[in-house]
C-alpha cells in the first residue's frame, strides 16, 4: 500500500510541478518518469536491505552513505551510486572481513593493515583497499555543490601547486592519466606536503607497496564502475564535474587531522 | 597485423555489426568498445609512435622488448593488437566446441573441454581491476592458460608467462559494464557462446 501511495503522491507531485511550469504536454512523460523512478528507488531499498544483512557482526562497520543515491544527479546517477555502493563497495567489504577472519590481521586497524600490506594477502589488500577507498571517496562528496577549500588547506595548496587552478589541473592530469582501474588523491605526504598522486586497482597512498606514502584527504574512483553507465569512455567529463561535488568541509577536517597525525577513518 | 610496420597498420572494420552478438553482448557495448575504445588505442598508438624508431618497426618486435619503449606505446600498442585479436575470435551463431587438433590439445592439456573452460573463467575471474585472460601457445607449441593487467598481453617481454595469444577475453568493465554491470561472472560465461572455435582453431594449427 505504501509503494502505490508514494507513486501516486510521487505522480502528482509530478503532474503539479508541470502544470505550474504551464507545460502541459509533458505531463504523461512526466508521470511515467515518476513512477519508475519510484519503483527504482524501492526496487534499491529493497535491495540495500538484504545486502546488509548477510553480513557477519564486526568491529569493522561498513558505514552508510552520507546522501541519497539520486542526491548527486545530474553528475552521478542514482543507477551508478545504487550499485557502486550497494555491490561493488558492499562486495569489497564482505570480502575484506572473510580475508581477514584467517589472518592475524584481525584487531588491528584498517589504518594498520593497509600500512603493512605487503605483509598480507592480496584479497587483504584489495578487499581492505576497496572498503578504505569507497568510504573515503563517498565522503569526499556531497550534494552542497559550490564549496571552497578552506582558509587553512586553501594557502597550502597555493603554496603547493602556486594556484587552486594549477591544483586542479594537477589532479585531473593524474586522474585522467592512470591507465585501467585506480584512483587519483590528494594527500599529505609522509614528509609533509601536499601531493597529488594516482595509484592501480584498490591500491592507496597508505599502503607501503606504493611509491608515494602520505594519508589521503580527497579521492577519486576513476574504475570504470565509477562511471561508465553515465558518461562512457569520456572519464574527462567525469572527472570535470567531479569539482561540482566535492566536500571540501570534509576534505579540510581530514586535512587539519592529517596534520595533527591522526588516524582518519570513521565509517 | 602483427608483423606490418606500426605506421602501414590500418583500422580494420569490424567484421560484423555492432548488433551480431546480442544477446551475449549489446549492441551499444559494441559499438563504444570498437568506435571509442579501439579506436582510441589505434590512433594514440600512432601518435605516440610518429617520428620515433617505433613507427618502422613491427607490433611483434616491439612487444618482445616492450619494457625498453614509453608507455604509451605499450598500453595502445596492446590496445590495438588484444582488440583486434578479441574482435576475430568472435561472431555471431558461434559457439559450441572446437575440434580436430586443437580439441584434441585441450583435452590433453586440461582433461576435457569443460575442464579448460573452467580454468579459463577462473582466469578471468581473477583478474582484478582491468585486464585480459588468455589461451596461448608457447614456445615448446604446448597450451596454456595466462592472464595480464591492463592492455599487456603475452607477447610483452613484462608478463609472467609468454606466448602467441589464439584465444583472449576483454575483462576491463567497458567490455561488459553497460549490461551486466558488476556481474563479470554473467558475462564470462556468455562470452562461449561468441567464440569463433574455426578462428581459434585456424590459429592454432598456423602454429603448430
Amino acid at each position: 500500500m505504501r509503494i502505490v501511495a508514494n507513486i501516486i503522491i510521487a505522480s502528482l507531485v509530478a503532474i503539479g510541478l508541470n502544470a505550474c511550469n504551464q507545460q502541459p504536454e509533458n505531463n504523461k512523460e512526466k508521470e511515467s518518469e515518476a513512477i519508475t523512478y519510484e519503483k527504482d528507488k524501492q526496487a534499491s531499498d529493497q535491495s540495500m536491505k538484504s545486502t546488509t544483512e548477510d553480513v557477519p557482526d564486526s568491529e569493522y562497520s561498513f558505514g552508510t552513505l552520507p546522501y541519497q543515491f539520486d542526491d548527486l544527479e545530474p553528475y552521478i546517477d542514482h543507477k551508478t551510486m545504487r550499485l557502486h555502493y550497494g555491490k561493488h563497495h558492499k562486495g569489497y567489504y564482505k570480502k575484506f572481513l572473510n580475508a581477514i577472519e584467517n589472518s592475524d590481521a584481525q584487531g588491528r586497524s584498517i589504518i594498520e593493515i593497509l600500512k603493512n600490506v605487503s605483509q598480507y594477502s592480496n584479497g587483504l589488500r584489495n578487499n581492505g583497499g576497496g572498503y578504505y577507498n569507497h568510504w573515503l571517496f563517498w565522503h569526499s562528496l556531497t550534494p552542497e555543490s559550490g564549496q571552497k577549500p578552506g582558509e587553512l588547506l586553501s594557502t597550502a595548496i597555493d603554496d603547493a601547486f602556486g594556484s587552486f587552478d594549477a591544483f586542479k589541473e594537477t589532479f585531473n592530469s593524474a586522474a585522467a592519466s592512470q591507465f585501467g582501474s585506480g584512483w587519483a588523491w590528494l594527500i599529505l605526504s609522509d614528509e609533509g606536503n601536499l601531493v597529488v598522486t594516482s595509484t592501480p586497482n584498490q591500491d592507496n597512498p597508505v599502503m607501503d607497496v606504493s611509491k608515494i606514502n602520505g594519508m589521503p584527504i580527497l579521492a577519486l574512483d576513476v574504475w570504470e564502475h565509477a562511471y561508465y553507465l553515465k558518461y562512457n569512455n569520456k572519464r574527462t567529463s567525469y572527472i570535470e564535474n567531479f569539482w561540482k561535488l566535492v566536500d571540501w568541509g570534509k576534505v579540510d577536517q581530514r586535512y587539519k587531522k592529517a596534520i595533527n597525525q591522526q588516524e582518519i577513518f570513521t565509517p | 597485423m602483427l608483423h606490418e610496420k606500426i605506421n602501414n597498420l590500418n583500422f580494420e572494420k569490424l567484421p560484423y555489426a555492432y548488433d551480431a552478438l546480442e544477446p551475449y553482448i549489446d549492441a551499444q557495448t559494441m559499438e563504444l568498445h570498437y568506435s571509442k575504445h579501439h579506436n582510441g588505442y589505434f590512433n594514440k598508438l600512432q601518435n605516440a609512435a610518429k617520428g620515433t624508431e617505433v613507427e618502422n618497426m613491427t607490433l611483434n618486435d616491439v612487444f618482445k622488448n616492450i619494457s625498453k619503449y614509453p608507455k604509451g606505446i605499450r598500453n595502445n600498442g596492446g590496445g590495438h593488437f588484444n582488440h583486434n585479436l578479441f574482435w576475430s575470435v568472435m561472431g555471431p551463431d558461434k559457439g559450441g566446441q572446437p575440434s580436430g587438433k586443437l580439441m584434441e590439445a585441450i583435452n590433453k592439456h586440461f582433461g576435457s573441454f569443460d575442464e579448460f573452460k573452467e580454468k579459463f573463467e577462473k582466469a578471468a575471474l581473477g583478474r582484478f581491476g582491468s585486464g585480459w585472460a588468455w589461451l596461448i601457445v608457447k614456445d615448446d607449441k604446448s597450451i596454456a592458460i595466462t592472464d595480464t593487467p591492463n592492455q599487456d598481453n603475452p607477447l610483452m617481454d613484462v608478463v609472467d608467462e609468454n606466448g602467441m595469444p589464439i584465444l583472449g577475453i576483454d575483462v576491463w568493465e567497458h567490455a561488459y559494464y553497460l549490461k551486466y554491470q558488476n556481474r563479470r561472472p554473467e558475462y564470462v560465461s556468455a562470452f562461449w557462446n561468441v567464440v569463433n572455435w574455426e578462428e581459434v582453431s585456424r590459429r592454432y594449427e598456423e602454429l603448430i
